[in-house]
């Protein structure tokens, strides 16, 4: 192949001034690590109350959690950023819309909420369906206790549903991280975006993506770890396949 | 929002869906096309292949899934010249359109998750069935095409094309290449115009409408073919 690898580029500095190629990547790993985190923090709190309405008696919760999942499903994640990012400024009263692209942080506001959003649907439908997984005795044995449903959920449901469900959260986890990356066309200096930079700064194309492509690996490597022994601390000795 | 103006959405309704949407169901058909032949092969290289093979297959996998689609996207974008330029022998690299870039990048990257969906599904055939077929003195190629697959692909079906419909919004993506897709072409007419209240928004609502609807007959299908068992 006629291309002249250079793997030392990462020692050199960046036209940016502030360092090495390599500290523009690790830099963009930080951005991502961050977003990632605060996203999954929205999506794992939303997606659990989303997931619990969904499992409630009644008709209107669950009506209000499927309207949820289906509106955050079925639009492309670039689409519900672009919605944050572009759209969702122009709705609000004039004096608010342009406070808010102002703000110094926007790019990373924007993907925080929007990949939150985007990932509570996914977290929701994880959530209600390990709830769904008990057997229906356990709902009904913690309303015999005299268990408010409050307590029945904090205390019988949710934390069963939470061990069995532990596996597909985990992905849902290292969606969170690969989806940060969409990110980078509202302008967030992510990983993916960083090794872009450094590729149109130095050309060296594929040192820059191979770069990228081992700190994913290396994320989803420790998650995928981290979730093993996650899961053998937290199993309940006899339950089932849990 | 008190000047949103429809008139522009009317406009471009030809653009927007005989050059764009055109390109986004053209893309996505293709690649689940792709991915699942592709898919199958991996799943079927895993799970039958001898060691090594079996090994590159359990690799392509590990390799793809954990990587962002987007990365993958530019990696194709820079590799798939210098790849046909070795392919081909030709002294510089090959120039590729942003179709042909796109549609490489997106049956390599789908066939990952293809071929889990496939590789549950084999697994999920009771073991004496290939047994069954072996002692009618099928070979394994055999017993695949006329006893397993066919199985599996009815089973699976639903899953098959729940994973197309993320795969159709999956191929927004091709917008970091500027490529004139859906979402490219309702972003073209947003810039020029200054749009971009009205185009995103009709994106949106057309991306909805089109994943809704075909995810609510994936749930039709679903009841419909179910095998009893």
């Amino acid at each position: 192949m006629g291309y002249h690898w250079n793997w030392g580029i990462f020692w050199e500095m960046s036209p940016e001034g502030t360092g090495t190629y390599l500290d523009m990547i690790i830099q963009g790993l930080r951005m991502t690590l961050i977003t990632a985190a605060l996203a999954w923090a929205i999506a794992f709190i939303m997606g659990s109350a989303i997931g619990v309405l969904r499992t409630l008696p009644g008709r209107a919760a669950p009506l209000l959690a499927n309207a949820w999942i289906e509106l955050f499903r079925n639009m492309p994640l670039l689409v519900q950023l672009f919605l944050w990012y572009f759209v969702f400024p122009e709705v609000l009263p004039a004096a608010w819309g342009i406070w808010l692209k102002q703000l110094p942080g926007a790019a990373f506001l924007t993907s925080v909420i929007g990949i939150g959003f985007f990932m509570s649907a996914r977290v929701a439908v994880q959530v209600s369906s390990g709830i769904e997984a008990l057997p229906q005795g356990q709902r009904a044995a913690a309303t015999a206790l005299g268990l408010t449903p409050v307590q029945t959920y904090r205390y019988v449901l949710l934390p069963m549903a939470y061990r069995i469900v532990l596996p597909p959260l985990t992905s849902e986890l290292l969606n969170t991280v690969k989806n940060t990356s969409v990110a980078l066309t509202i302008g967030l200096a992510e990983l993916t975006a960083r090794a872009r930079a450094v590729q149109e700064f130095s050309f060296q194309v594929f040192e820059a993506f191979t770069a990228a492509t081992l700190a994913y690996l290396v994320i989803n490597l420790i998650a995928t770890l981290a979730a093993r022994w996650l899961e053998a601390r937290v199993r309940v000795p006899g339950y089932g396949r849990a | 929002m008190s000047n949103f103006d429809f008139e522009i959405i009317h406009r471009s309704l030809g653009y927007l869906f005989f050059e764009g949407m055109r390109f986004t169901l053209t893309l996505t058909l293709l690649s689940a096309l792709g991915g699942v032949i592709l898919g199958t092969l991996l799943a079927m290289a895993r799970l039958a292949g001898g060691p090594i093979l079996s090994a590159f297959a359990a690799g392509y996998v590990n390799l793809v899934r954990p990587l962002p689609l987007v990365l993958v996207i530019f990696w194709f974008y820079f590799l798939v010249p210098y790849l046909g330029q070795w392919l081909t022998g030709a002294s510089r690299p090959i120039h590729v359109g942003g179709f042909a870039s796109a549609l490489i990048t997106f049956i390599v990257f789908e066939a990952a998750y293809f071929s889990e969906i496939m590789r549950a599904g084999i697994g999920s055939i009771p073991r004496g069935q290939s047994a069954a077929a072996m002692a009618l003195g099928l070979n394994y190629r055999q017993s695949m095409r006329y006893v397993i697959l066919p199985q599996v692909f009815r089973i699976m079906l639903p899953v098959l094309l729940t994973q197309t419909i993320v795969l159709f919004q999956d191929t927004s993506l091709v917008y970091v290449l500027s490529i004139t897709d859906f979402l490219g072409a309702a972003s073209k007419i947003a810039q020029r115009d200054g749009r971009l209240v009205e185009m995103y928004s009709f994106a949106a609502l057309v991306y909805f409408v089109f994943s809704f609807t075909a995810s609510q007959g994936v749930r039709y299908l679903r009841a419909r073919i179910a095998v009893p068992r």
